[in-house]
């Protein structure tokens, strides 16, 4: 037995000296950077399982890597759910790929966190100026990614259910105003063919609920942070603009016109006719025109008072800040710069062109067609997301608050810790200085 | 006659009301999966429209395979499917010879320190994976490797991407220690001595003695590890970033893009699902004689 333990201890023993020692030559061969192997680089992407937008992101890797034969870019495609989970993954492995997608509101983190590089596109085909500014990424004055898209907020509706109910159908040039709204959803719930008239998503989490609601809170005069300074959420979002939100979206519960928490498929409830009007995405227009047809009303957002407002932003380019081959990162996203390739991807993703060029080659969105509602409204009442490192935290906090309040929790109290959050995280980050 | 036929007749009626129960918490307990199936072939409006109703428990109105279709479509879902079985069977397989050594060593062999060891493994039971998933992620990235490059053997650096990341680090299970280590116990120790006595090794004690006799808890360790592997999300998504190497569960993300496919989605559930009912099915026996033998709730 002694013999046996004695054999034992030396075999752990000369096991574990392997494998310090393996480790320690696998340490002194890892390079510097990550992304490529030499002019082989690797391209991340959020569109795994979505087809139509993927077969484009294809296609252009395969048009740069047939087009010249200095570089070959190798795709990696996530699921959009997962996607930022990969990313940070991998960011702490340092295993970043070259050129990756983000979402707009992500950027000035990303940026921040050292993710991301400032990108220099000039030379390309469509210059950086054509673009709706919220499709632009930028952070500290420097240029970190651009999207070839982007999405607006907007409700839906059936004409003839507001004429029925004899309601103004609104327009870009003359939207609701706040007391219109909510007369307009008076009437709804008092005519009793919807129990709940308006439908807002309020089951959907994460991203959905800043993305969503904090237009809304902005539209009041409030905002999630004092942009001036990026310093303090105090007076912003727990002042007096802020609380009327506050009050106001709730009472949207209290009074029966919105539930708590809708159900799993908003959209599929509002095509079933359980509500009356919907709050949500361009990206279901297309849906919904395909299934009520002339009946559809596209209807822009309220004014409560300081404009229409929606969020901007959607998913963007750019090229990671530990990318071992930049020169070849920077050529492909210049070449990506096409105006064909604006077109290929808002015909693929439903979404608004980011340019005016594009938009006029796809059938909807040229001026005066069906879509081009939501190019105006992206250019007209687009409110980009904060644009600082600490977003994501706000992010979550914002929609933890908003949730509280929707459940009937004090608003003004609500209001206040969350800017204490905010606050909080600023300071401990000294403000996201550097 | 008659007063023979009484109490046989009362007894039957006295089990109505058990069986009844019985019914109802099957039901309770089947709907989720037959509303999975059933939405399966149902389009996604149909779905919704159905709630509320009978209806989303049968297969009534617009009734297809397109949801099948869309999956294959959308999802590379045998590709999923294959490295799930293979990542799940080969950690089961090693699992159940390490663990069982492990739990051999501590129940049936004598040496110092074999019970604060055990306490040791039992007590990190409590540390959640997430705790530790981070630092985990950079340590598998640190590790070496050995393999061949046409024909010379060299060292890499780093697991990421492999199929050995999901499965080794998995391998060793507390758990399963714990659950061998109990059922060992109920095994009389005179066994392996006569066994001793007989010029056996302790290795052929564990091989030919304790192994042979110990199934339902081989089941169980089968069925309790299968589940997680099978279940694994955060892990896979972590340290793997090739689609051929990814598993099941990462595949249901595919379908959450902005317009969700629900139909789809219970498509893919369905098809993820058998696998794991079947598996069950196989075991349940055993698996309920060593959850009953070895006094743990599941």
């Amino acid at each position: 037995m002694r013999s046996n333990t004695r054999r034992l201890a030396a075999a752990s023993l000369a096991a574990v000296t392997a494998t310090a020692l393996l480790t320690a030559c696998g340490a002194t061969s890892s390079g510097q950077g990550s992304g490529a192997d030499g002019n082989t680089i690797t391209l991340w992407t959020h569109n795994a399982g979505n087809a139509g937008e993927y077969k484009v992101v294809q296609q252009i890797v395969k048009d740069f890597n047939a087009g010249q034969s200095t570089y070959k870019v190798k795709i990696q495609a996530f699921p959009q759910q997962s996607y930022n989970d990969s990313v940070v993954a991998a960011a702490s492995a340092k295993k970043l790929p070259c050129i990756l997608d983000s979402d707009g509101p992500n950027v000035p983190n990303w940026a921040w966190g050292g993710y991301l590089a400032p990108v220099d596109l000039s030379g390309s085909q469509v210059p950086l100026s054509d673009q709706l500014p919220s499709t632009v990424g930028t952070y500290q004055g420097k240029t970190y990614t651009f999207g070839y898209y982007d999405v607006a907020l907007t409700m839906f509706a059936r004409k003839s259910v507001l004429q029925a109910n004899s309601i103004r159908i609104p327009t870009i040039g003359k939207p609701w105003t706040k007391d219109e709204f909510d007369a307009a959803l008076a009437k709804l719930k008092a005519g009793g063919k919807f129990t709940y008239p308006l439908e807002m998503g309020t089951g959907g989490a994460g991203e959905w609920w800043p993305y969503a609601y904090s237009p809304q809170l902005q539209s009041f005069g409030g905002d999630l942070v004092d942009r001036s300074q990026y310093k303090t959420a105090d007076k912003a979002m727990n002042g007096p603009a802020a609380v009327a939100w506050g009050t106001w979206f709730r009472s949207l519960v209290t009074n029966g016109y919105m539930a708590q928490k809708s159900g799993a498929s908003p959209n599929n409830d509002f095509l079933n006719g359980k509500s009356a009007i919907e709050w949500d995405g361009s990206w279901d227009a297309a849906t919904n025109s395909a299934k009520l047809g002339s009946d559809l009303a596209v209807l822009p957002p309220v004014d409560f008072g300081k404009g229409p407002k929606i969020g901007g932003a959607s998913w963007q380019w750019g090229m990671s800040a530990t990318c071992s081959n930049k020169a070849g990162a920077q050529a492909y996203l210049k070449f990506s710069r096409q105006t064909k390739y604006f077109v290929d991807f808002a015909k693929a993703a439903g979404t608004i062109p980011a340019t005016a060029d594009a938009a006029a080659q796809i059938p909807g969105y040229q001026p005066g067609g069906p879509y081009d509602v939501f190019s105006q409204e992206a250019r007209k009442f687009a409110v980009v997301r904060p644009v600082t490192p600490a977003y994501p935290f706000i992010s979550s906090v914002f929609e933890k608050t908003a949730k509280d309040i929707l459940a009937g929790a004090d608003v003004q109290k609500s209001l206040d810790q969350a800017v204490q959050q905010i606050n909080s995280n600023l300071k401990t980050n000294r403000y996201y200085a550097g | 006659m008659a007063t023979a036929s009484n109490p046989t007749r009362g007894t039957g009626l006295r089990r109505v009301p058990g069986v009844l129960l019985r019914i109802v918490l099957a039901l309770f307990f089947a709907f989720p999966i037959v509303f999975m199936l059933i939405s399966s072939f149902k389009p996604d409006q149909q779905i919704f429209k159905d709630l509320g109703s009978i209806r989303a428990f049968l297969p009534v109105g617009h009734v297809s395979l397109a949801n099948y279709r869309g999956v294959f479509d959308r999802v590379p879902a045998m590709r999923f499917l294959m490295n799930s079985i293979v990542i799940s069977a080969v950690t089961v397989a090693l699992g159940i010879v390490v663990n069982s050594m492990a739990a051999f060593a501590l129940s049936r062999m004598r040496w110092p320190g074999r019970r604060l060891l055990l306490t040791l493994i039992i007590a990190t039971l409590i540390v959640p994976f997430e705790t530790f998933a981070l630092p985990m992620v950079w340590w598998v990235n640190k590790l070496p490797w050995l393999q061949f490059d046409g024909s010379h053997l060299v060292i890499t650096e780093g697991w990421l991407d492999t199929y050995r990341v999901q499965i080794l680090p998995f391998v060793a299970n507390a758990f399963s220690v714990f659950l061998f280590h109990q059922y060992f116990q109920s095994i009389p120790k005179e066994l392996d001595e006569a066994a001793l006595m007989d010029g056996a090794s302790w290795f052929g004690v564990y091989r030919r003695i304790i192994m042979p006799l110990s199934g339902p808890a081989v089941a169980t360790v089968a069925i309790l590890t299968f589940l997680p592997m099978w279940n694994s999300y955060l892990w896979p998504l972590m340290v793997v970033q090739d689609e051929h190497l990814r598993p099941v569960m990462i595949g249901i993300q595919y379908f959450f893009q902005l317009n969700v496919s629900w139909g789809q989605i219970m498509a893919y559930s369905t098809m993820i699902t058998v696998p794991v009912l079947a598996l069950f099915l196989a075991f349940q026996r055993a698996f309920i004689n060593s959850i009953a033998s070895s006094g743990v709730k599941g």
